[in-house]
């Protein structure tokens, strides 16, 4: 980027300006003997060229909208239009989120993205033993097609689009998003929206998995099948480094291990006959936004430079839609504090800025009270706030990549790119991801980076504020918190029985049938689930079939 | 003053799959000299309480982030007593709203510790509760 005559002036100023630090330490030491971001990468003092030496703007930044898209994967980003809000949310019952779905859309959220309970995320009716104490409390329960048909009450599926966090049954909540569209009149050729349906994580991080690793990725190639051939606009997974890192990992760590799992979904799907151009374009991905502003724009910046990357040399791939790597963030709910909640709309801000800095497609922006329990309506619009706060009054969004160029943002982004290639190679070299999570590989890395994170604040070497400094005595019972009743559950089950006695069981049980032998053989198991559901077969009883066919995964435990 | 170490069944009831809080307590235990014993997830609380029993446990660890906790420490507190084991520990942490340990606590808690606890108070007040129990039991 320099030439070097350019490089030579720096050098010597270089110089000079160490004899002047050397004096000023003399007289003031620093705060610590070393600086390291949030991830733990050592900082120096000042960036200058010299640390851009070797960097090719052309080869390796290029123009936003173009390879390797490390400054953004469109040419116009906010200046066209702003990322989407898409606020994540649900809880209790189908009406309950329906109700608060139609707020954030009347308050300016651009698209939903539904949290569904944890019996829902793991295949369970709300009747199952296995859910009790569970219904409606971290999501909103769903059972069947009867539940998602209320959920979506009133909110037009051709216009909004959604995104669902759900992994293991994503087939079967699909399935419902489809058949509730249809009800409405929207074909699903019209529909856009994500499923998260990234069980690789699951297993290493966030442990909402059902079946073993095959199946589980028999499931998601039939998913993206399904969906290359009848929904086009649909994403079909969104590959996730955001519970990676909420597990404790480093911001390398979560690059790495996130585009790793990438690269396993594109060997299934190429091996299952597929072609990357195609069902590469509607691959997604899902990060998260840190504290440390600069590390996390750096972040974000590699990590699209890295997937270009591994998509056009390591398979070939020529469509500029599938080489881009497109996201969402969520700022990250681990540093939330229960201390002087307050404090967690400030640290939304910074993360909201990173993310913005860095280029997202869509962002979720946490609530203050989210270390205590679910937000409320109002925590919710602070959230929502923030985003309209900073897409329309912080003046970054009005020129693409603002921070490209800066020394210090360049060199980090390089850093965190070279550190994140050192874990894919590693990864390649055991066979995979696969084989690296069989192994406990990404676990143990991710468990180590926590333990030293929560020593690092016990010891005060990284301090937070209101939780190791600057404490203050708070009466908590004060605070309004919302609470999801157990009377949730009984009333779930309730209609969840009734629903059961008015449909066709003899349909039903044909189309469960059909399903079991659809998964003993090969035929894609999309087509099937949607008749199942459109009977209204539940969630459990399709995971139940499934369980009895494909067996269930054990969490190999590390600690 | 110990003669024989502290053993804490850390545990992850119900269907909760965060569990980076109970693998830093797990560490951060064995780390200060106690036998650990990790559930890993998806914990009946008749799993859980089975565990202690045979692992013959001074005190069960319970983090829950799910919302579900009034339902899972009622559960394996009223398990303990039905299989004359409450001489036995509980206590617990996770995303636990204030206004509820004292429910918690009612139903035979020793302690909640809320997000931000110090490893090191967790551990100083487990110490202090085996030793006052096994003094009792002495």
């Amino acid at each position: 980027m320099f030439d070097p005559k350019q490089l030579q002036e720096v050098a010597e100023g270089s110089k000079c300006y160490e004899s002047s630090v050397a004096k000023t330490l003399a007289k003031n030491p620093e705060r610590k003997e070393n600086f390291t971001t949030g991830g733990g990468i050592p900082l120096k003092r000042t960036y200058t060229p010299e640390d851009l030496e070797g960097l090719d703007y052309s080869k390796d930044l290029g123009f936003p909208g173009q390879y390797p898209y490390t400054r953004g994967v469109q040419p116009t980003m906010y200046r066209g239009r702003f990322w989407t809000m898409r606020q994540y949310a649900g809880f209790a019952t189908a009406e309950d989120s329906n109700r608060r779905y139609r707020y954030l859309l009347s308050q300016g959220t651009t698209g939903l993205s539904v949290a569904f309970d944890l019996p829902t995320q793991i295949g369970y009716d709300s009747d199952d033993p296995m859910a009790i104490g569970e219904c409606g409390k971290v999501g909103v329960a769903i059972d069947s097609l009867a539940d998602a048909e209320i959920l979506f009450d009133q909110i037009p599926l051709d216009k909004v689009s959604t995104s669902m966090t759900i992994n293991a049954p994503a087939s079967v909540l699909l399935a419902m998003y489809i058949a509730v569209a249809e009800k409405q009149g929207t074909p699903m050729s019209e529909l856009s929206g994500t499923i998260q349906n990234d069980i690789l994580k699951e297993y290493i991080a966030r442990g909402t998995y059902i079946f073993p690793p095959k199946p589980s990725m028999r499931l998601i190639t039939d998913i993206f099948e399904f969906c290359s051939n009848n929904i086009p606009k649909w994403n079909t997974i969104s590959i996730s480094g955001y519970h990676i890192r909420e597990a404790g990992s480093t911001a390398i760590q979560e690059v790495a291990f996130t585009l790793a799992d990438g690269i396993a979904y594109i060997e299934a799907a190429i091996k299952s006959g597929q072609d990357p151009n195609v069902f590469g374009k509607r691959l997604s991905f899902f990060f998260n936004s840190h504290n440390d502003f600069l590390e996390e724009v750096a972040k974000f910046r590699a990590a699209r430079k890295i997937w270009a990357k591994i998509m056009k040399e390591r398979f070939g791939v020529t469509d500029k839609g599938a080489q881009m790597l497109r996201f969402h963030t969520q700022t990250a709910g681990c540093t939330l504090t229960a201390q002087q909640a307050e404090n967690n709309i400030v640290r939304v801000g910074i993360q909201t800025m990173a993310a913005v800095c860095g280029g997202t497609q869509s962002l979720h922006t946490n609530s203050l009270d989210e270390a205590l329990a679910l937000p409320t309506d109002k925590s919710v619009r602070i959230a929502l706030r923030t985003q309209q706060i900073v897409a329309y009054e912080s003046g970054i969004t009005n020129t693409v990549d603002p921070l490209a160029g800066s020394y210090a943002v360049e060199a980090l982004t390089k850093q965190i790119e070279d550190g994140a290639w050192e874990y894919i190679n590693k990864i390649d070299e055991m066979g995979g991801m696969m084989t690296a999570i069989e192994k406990g590989y990404p676990q143990k890395n991710i468990q180590d980076a926590a333990y030293q994170y929560q020593k690092s604040i016990e010891s005060g070497d990284r301090i937070i504020v209101g939780v190791n400094k600057f404490q203050v005595e708070e009466d908590m019972s004060e605070r309004k918190l919302l609470k999801v009743d157990a009377s949730v559950g009984v009333n779930q089950i309730k209609k969840l029985r009734a629903m059961k006695e008015s449909r066709d069981n003899v349909k039903v049980k044909d189309c469960l049938e059909a399903i079991r032998k659809g998964a003993q053989g090969e035929d894609n198991l999309m087509p099937l689930i949607l008749d199942a559901v459109r009977h209204y077969a539940t969630e459990g009883e399709i995971c139940g079939i499934l369980r009895g066919v494909f067996g269930e995964y054990k969490e190999n435990v590390v600690l | 003053m110990m003669d024989r170490k502290i053993r804490v069944v850390v545990a992850k009831p119900g269907l909760d799959g965060h569990d980076r809080g109970a693998k830093v307590v797990a560490r951060a235990f064995r780390d200060a000299g106690m036998e650990v014993i990790y559930t890993g997830l998806r914990q009946t609380p008749e799993q859980i309480v089975a565990t202690a029993i045979q692992e013959d446990a001074d005190a069960i660890g319970i983090s829950i982030l799910s919302g579900a906790h009034e339902y899972c420490f009622k559960a394996i507190i009223d398990l303990l007593k039905e299989k004359n084991a409450s001489d036995i520990i509980v206590f617990g942490g996770g995303v636990i709203p204030e206004t509820d340990y004292p429910t918690l606590l009612g139903f035979g808690a020793g302690a909640i510790f809320g997000p931000g606890t110090p490893t090191t108070e967790t551990i100083a007040w487990l110490e202090k509760a085996v030793a006052e129990k096994r003094a009792k039991e002495a």
